[in-house]
């Protein structure tokens, strides 16, 4: 039995669906990112599991009971805002023991526990500061302690790190997957970040407008994209169509002059993807011309005009001399490196 | 280097030239009359010869002695209090509820809230009258038919007739501050305190209130110094008889014509409200320089 399952979850708002058909189980430890654009629903997925939205229709069942009955009061779920909503007039310590008040948990376990949550996330020592007087990384660490302190079934969290810095973040990525490793506490983190949901999670659950486009560990949903808009939205990606030619012999992938061989079982007009970094220059291959050249440091940007359109090509700096902007060059790739899907690609 | 210095001193200078027509409307129909107020109130009267500019102590005197103008003064800080308590513990669920309307019905009761500031006070006071009106009046016929009381209550010339009507009179500005409040609130700590297990009413009273308290406490002070110098509503609601501070000056000045007995009043009563409101001011301030720094 899965901890924690949606079952077609959905919820509208007047004529407007904001998430339809949401079905997930979540297994007891695990780390889901729910992914996508601003817009997408995932917002609304994660409100209605801590119960502050009801679902339209679907159920929500952690650890086989019906969770949408019970008041957000009672379901014992731990959650980050985006904006940490931490109280204001109260200082992190009074901020962390808030949720062990209401619990009715004596004084004296309650400042101990108090005391190892924020020692928890390195904010031992910050006791009596009010939450106005701390950087925004710290008062999103007593955000994470509040939430942790009652040892919630599930931790939510809303975008939390989208207001830090980008070398807080990756900080605090880290510091959060070790925590979350730690207690073990099953986590579902909402972001629109990539790298984030790809560098924390499990599984990521990407999502567009309302709708689920594929639930994966960040390998398979990167390496194996279920469809065109998982392949744009994580990492950059090349799409050109080709159609698969099977007049002569074994089947052949065209498009232009370039042409590979076809796996077993397409046909018609279909869509070629390859990720930049998987592409180098030989002698062979897709015929194109260098545009631009970036630098950026552990490699190099590389924006070509092929005979299929605009691609681009991420080449490691590994020190080897790499072809200058102007010059003709051959993209080529491993046959395993590109993926097919049916249809062409809408750009 | 030079350039800066030049330009900072032009900016100074033009500061200066640009803040002196409203410098001269405020010197001219403030500072002076209340300096002017000032020193009436030090100067002699008597009935037949008039005022007297000499520099005495005699209407000074005379109101810290006297027991009927300490009784004036109590009347009007009680009169203030009450109505300043009445508009806070209506107020602020009025602007929790009105901050949780949408579309149009958060317009339409905003309206129906300032409304009293949309309509003279006389008018607004004068309607006032006809509802309590003698023991007939519409308020006292309600009261009786819903059981609430036995025997009419008094309204009209006393001092709670005075205290509802200012209190209503004074709603708007009360609620405005709480709203102001509300509104920086951020929608999210209400949520965060649900979900670490507080019911609706804790949240409330625990993370709500403790946030918008300087605002009911800023809202308070308007109200209050607002009753207590409040001039029409006593006059009508308290009649000849029953004066506050402001009524009293008035009758000092129009009738008896003793001005510097009804300049020294006023001046009285100005001193006390700048003194609290400065000072519950500098409390709050004090009070909530945690969160809001």
């Amino acid at each position: 039995m899965p901890f924690l399952a949606l079952d077609r979850v959905g919820k509208s708002f007047g004529p407007n669906t904001a998430v339809e058909e949401f079905s997930l189980d979540v297994a007891q430890g695990e780390f889901i990112s729910f992914l996508g654009p601003s817009g997408c629903g995932k917002t609304t997925t994660l409100q209605m599991i801590a119960g502050f939205l009801d679902p339209s229709h679907g159920t929500i069942q952690l650890e086989g009971k019906n969770l949408v009955a019970v008041p957000p009061a009672k379901r014992g779920l731990g959650i980050v805002f985006q904006s940490y909503a931490l109280f204001p007039h109260m200082t992190a310590a009074e901020n962390v023991a808030f949720g062990l008040e209401m619990r009715k948990i004596s004084r004296s376990e309650r400042e101990e526990r108090v005391r190892a949550a924020l020692a928890l996330v390195g904010l031992a020592g910050y006791e009596s500061r009010h939450p106005r007087r701390m950087s925004g990384g710290q008062q999103q660490r007593v955000a994470l302690a509040r939430a942790l302190v009652i040892r919630p079934s599930v931790l939510l969290l809303d975008e939390p790190l989208s207001n830090l810095d980008a070398r807080l973040r990756e900080d605090m990525q880290i510091e959060l997957r070790q925590i979350q490793r730690n207690l073990g506490t099953t986590t579902i983190l909402v972001t629109h970040d990539q790298i984030e949901a790809m560098s924390l999670s499990d599984r990521i659950v990407v999502m567009s407008k309302g709708r689920i486009e594929q639930i994966g560990t960040p390998q398979e949903v990167y390496e194996q994209p279920a469809s065109a808009f998982v392949a744009q939205f994580l990492g950059k990606t090349n799409e050109f169509a080709a159609t698969v030619d099977c007049t002569a012999g074994p089947a052949k992938l065209v498009a232009g002059s370039w042409s590979a061989p076809a796996s077993v079982g397409v046909s018609g007009t279909v869509t070629v993807s390859i990720r930049p970094e998987r592409i180098s220059f030989g002698d062979t291959g897709l015929a194109g011309r260098i545009t631009s050249r970036i630098f950026q440091g552990n490699h190099w940007l590389f924006q070509c005009d092929t005979e299929c359109g605009p691609a681009i090509v991420i080449r490691q700096n590994d020190g080897q001399p790499q072809p200058e902007q102007g010059t003709a060059v051959h993209l080529t790739w491993q046959a395993t490196d590109m993926s097919l899907r049916a249809g062409t690609a809408p750009t | 280097m030079s350039a800066t210095i030049a330009t900072d001193t032009s900016d100074a200078r033009a500061g200066v030239t640009l803040a002196l027509p409203a410098l001269m409307l405020f010197t001219g129909v403030v500072v002076i009359p209340l300096v002017m107020t000032v020193m009436l109130s030090f100067h002699d009267w008597g009935q037949y010869k008039g005022i007297e500019p000499v520099f005495i102590l005699k209407n000074w005197i005379e109101i810290f002695d006297d027991p009927y103008y300490a009784e004036m003064f109590w009347r009007t800080f009680r009169v203030a209090v009450f109505a300043t308590v009445i508009t806070a513990v209506l107020g602020v669920p009025e602007a929790y509820i009105l901050n949780r309307m949408r579309g149009p019905w958060k317009s339409l009761f905003l309206l129906v809230i300032i409304g009293p500031l949309l309509i003279s006070v006389v008018a607004r006071t004068l309607g006032w009258a006809l509802l309590f009106g003698g023991n007939n009046g519409l308020a006292n016929k309600l009261l009786m038919s819903s059981g609430l009381i036995d025997s009419p209550v008094r309204f009209m010339f006393t001092e709670t007739g005075m205290i509802i009507a200012l209190a209503h009179a004074m709603m708007p500005f009360m609620v405005l501050a709480v709203w102001t409040a509300l509104q920086r609130l951020d929608p999210q700590v209400e949520n965060a305190a649900l979900s670490l297990g507080a019911g609706s009413l804790t949240v409330v009273r625990r993370i709500v209130l403790p946030q918008i308290m300087p605002g009911v406490l800023s809202g308070a002070i308007i109200v209050f110094s607002l009753s207590a110098s409040a001039f029409a509503t006593p006059a009508i609601i308290g009649g000849r008889r029953l004066k506050v501070a402001a009524t009293l000056a008035y009758d000092e000045f129009l009738n008896t014509l003793n001005w510097p007995l009804g300049a020294a009043v006023a001046v009285l009563l100005l001193i006390a409200l700048v003194l609290i409101v400065v000072g519950s001011n500098a409390l709050i301030e004090r009070r909530y320089q945690e969160m809001f720094r």
